[in-house]
């Protein structure tokens, strides 16, 4: 089963609740976290996994031969992106802008592109007081992550709780970490701010036809915004975590939050039980396919071995 | 020889932009014969990779040098490799600007002086 | 004058109770549509998007579509068309502070540097036009491209960290963001006695940097409550924060004059 943690803006704590639920669910059988927040993982200093190891991953990326180029500018007007420039005696590629599309190597008059494949990060993997862990590492000055987040999601193990703490926010990155999911927890706080996020993520969940619930994290005990939203809209509100100093000091020292508190590990329990047992009622995509192109595009090569394609 | 402004507005009077990727216009001027033409800045537009369009309509506009006051890596490198000088400390009005360029106060740029822009932002 | 230029999450607006007095559609990169019409069903297109975009039946679902055009060019019979896509919709509101310049990009969009671009322009357009003297901007949070947009021209950042590990990470990323751009930073605490050790290291650390700390705000319920109720803090807060946040504001009157 695969469970994505998500929230419409950074801060609200899904790090927190997916590293806990990790730690509860690990108590009754298989787990493994899956931090797909590749450009700023942050779940590692939760639970401090050993490091087993490590793969770079590799995207496609236009070749041009030089000789046989015309410097005809085609390439670099139909490259959405602005990955290349055409001067007059040459041709100049920015990898980083590059979003692998194939346009340029399809669409070249004289045959002069070819795909090559370039390094965009790495995907590590470990272990955790019987906690399997991966992650994901975007290189510094890299903006493209989907391929990266799907080497991750490709670690995700079949009978097994696959939890995959999502960056924050709604764009592309996050979409494709909840894309094919069993259930999304959306992670939100009891303020209107909290609630305005909400709503953002609950459309882009519900674009992607993932079953939902809600968490709400500094709950106040009435938390009336978010129950009357979830009322509104038919979701579940699954766990109300409380406003707690000591869990917030915990974070600030890479405490979980079920250490801090154990008391709190049987509502997380609960949690758990709601989505196993029938929490995913809905369309389900597959879950446990590969999702989409980028995951047949990219390729791994242990790190440190240099040589051929 | 002709020289390109980062500008705001599309004329010779106009205030200068302090950035490359983004100013709305370029004026570009012949220095030999004081002629100046705006030129609309289509990269501005762009998601990303503004500077990168940007660079790329100033060479195929055929200028030789560059006004800026900031200007970021990918764009200065398409600059350098086109052979198109960039100098830099560009203030007050364009032709005010030309002028400083003329008179040699303005500094030649061998590095960008902006940092990456790219989109590793949190959202 | 005020600026949201968190596109990606604005929600400045939820606290001033603003009047929208207009809004314009921002566009991104064009998204494409396939006209059924002229399909012939080769499967070309499918076989080339290499984001899963084009579902059954070919229709192009455009959260997924990344506007590469490439199904456009390959398209054998010019059944794929380009189309202008709506990514997001710039706001001019009036609030009882004087005018707000705000925006909101759309689900999975991306191009948030070339809308934070559009907020800025127009809210000093704005502020030319009705004689505003200072413009205060809510910043995108990270380092990337809206954050840049947003540091150019600026005569003042305030960066607003807590005394936490990430906190100080982050700090000194934006820190050095700022001094690459020339840009005068100064920096505010907020829950600062939740940690008063990890807060002791953020004021020497902007010591080593001569960054001046402007400000400490702490750890309270009472601006809590207030942001639920969608007021902003200084209204209804203990005489603590009121304290705090108006201290902060004489620091940075000094700073700007």
């Amino acid at each position: 089963m695969v469970v994505a943690v998500a929230s419409g803006k950074g801060g609200t704590g899904k790090t927190t609740l997916a590293s806990s639920l990790a730690l509860v669910a690990a108590e009754k059988g298989k787990v493994i976290f899956l931090d797909c927040d590749v450009e700023e993982p942050n779940g590692h200093i939760m639970l401090k996994p050993r490091w087993e190891k490590k793969e770079a991953v590799q995207v496609p990326v236009p070749e041009i031969n030089q000789e046989k180029c015309t410097f005809c500018g085609r390439c670099a007007e139909i490259c959405a992106f602005h990955a290349l420039v055409v001067l007059p005696q040459e041709v100049l590629l920015f990898p980083t802008m590059c979003h692998g599309c194939g346009g340029c190597w399809h669409l070249c008059p004289a045959g002069a592109i070819s795909p090559g494949w370039r390094e965009i990060g790495l995907v590590e993997e470990g272990s955790s007081e019987g906690i399997g862990f991966v992650r994901g590492r975007l290189n510094v000055g890299e903006a493209i992550s989907p391929p990266l987040i799907e080497a991750v999601k490709e670690r995700c193990r079949p009978g097994e709780l696959n939890i995959l703490d999502a960056p924050p926010g709604t764009s592309c990155p996050v979409i494709r970490t909840v894309k094919g999911a069993d259930f999304c927890l959306l992670v939100t706080e009891p303020t209107p701010f909290g609630l305005h996020d909400l709503e953002l993520a609950c459309e882009m969940v519900a674009s992607l036809g993932v079953p939902c619930g809600v968490v709400v994290n500094r709950s106040d005990g009435d938390d009336r915004l978010i129950r009357q939203f979830c009322q509104q809209n038919n979701l579940p509100l699954l766990l109300q975590l409380p406003h707690d100093r000591e869990v917030a000091r915990g974070y600030a020292r890479g405490i979980p939050a079920v250490k801090v508190r154990p008391e709190w590990k049987e509502y997380f329990a609960a949690l758990l039980s709601f989505i196993e047992e029938g929490g995913c009622t809905g369309a389900r995509t597959g879950g446990a396919q590969r999702e989409g192109r980028h995951g047949q595009d990219y390729r791994l090569r242990e790190s440190g071995r240099t040589g051929s394609r | 020889m002709k020289v390109a402004v980062c500008a705001r507005e599309s004329h010779i009077n106009s205030p200068v932009d302090q950035r490359f990727g983004r100013c709305p216009y370029f004026v570009v001027v012949d220095v030999d014969s004081g002629d100046w033409e705006g030129l609309p800045n289509t990269g501005c537009h762009s998601g990303g990779g503004a500077g990168i369009q940007t660079a790329q309509l100033l060479v195929n506009a055929g200028v030789k040098a560059v006004l800026v006051d900031r200007i970021g890596p990918n764009a200065m490198e398409v600059l350098a490799r086109a052979g198109i000088q960039v100098y830099e400390g560009i203030s007050g009005t364009v032709s005010q600007s030309v002028e400083a360029y003329r008179q040699g106060h303005l500094k030649l740029l061998s590095q960008p002086n902006s940092p990456r822009h790219s989109r590793r932002g949190r959202s | 004058m005020l600026a949201d230029c968190d596109v990606d999450a604005a929600n400045l607006y939820l606290l001033l109770d603003p009047v929208v007095k207009s809004a314009s559609p921002f566009y991104g990169l064009k998204k494409a549509t396939i006209n059924k019409e002229k399909c012939l069903g080769c499967n070309l297109c499918l076989h080339l998007c290499r984001y899963d975009a084009i579902r059954p039946g070919f229709v192009v679902d455009p959260v997924l579509c990344e506007g590469c055009a490439l199904c456009y060019h390959a398209c054998p019979c010019g059944a794929v068309e380009m189309m202008d896509h709506v990514a997001g919709h710039l706001f001019h509101s009036e609030t009882r502070y004087g005018p707000l310049v705000h925006a909101r990009l759309g689900i999975a969009e991306d191009n948030s540097g070339k809308l934070v671009a559009a907020v800025r322009k127009e809210a000093r357009r704005l502020a030319e036009e009705e004689k505003k003297e200072l413009i205060i901007t809510d910043g995108p949070p990270g380092i990337g491209c809206p954050v840049i947009s947003c540091l150019s021209g600026t005569d003042l950042v305030l960066v607003v960290t807590e005394p936490t590990f990430s906190g100080k990470h982050d700090l000194e990323r934006v820190l050095d963001l700022a001094e690459h751009f020339g840009c005068r930073a100064a920096v505010c605490v907020n829950k600062w006695d939740l940690e008063p050790e990890n807060t002791r290291a953020v004021e020497s650390l902007c010591n080593r940097r001569r960054v001046p700390v402007v400000g400490h705000l702490p750890y309270d319920e009472s601006a809590v409550e207030a942001v639920k109720r969608g007021r902003p803090v200084i209204l209804e807060c203990s005489r603590t924060m009121e304290k705090g946040i108006l201290a902060l504001w004489d620091q940075l009157k000094a700073l700007l004059n």
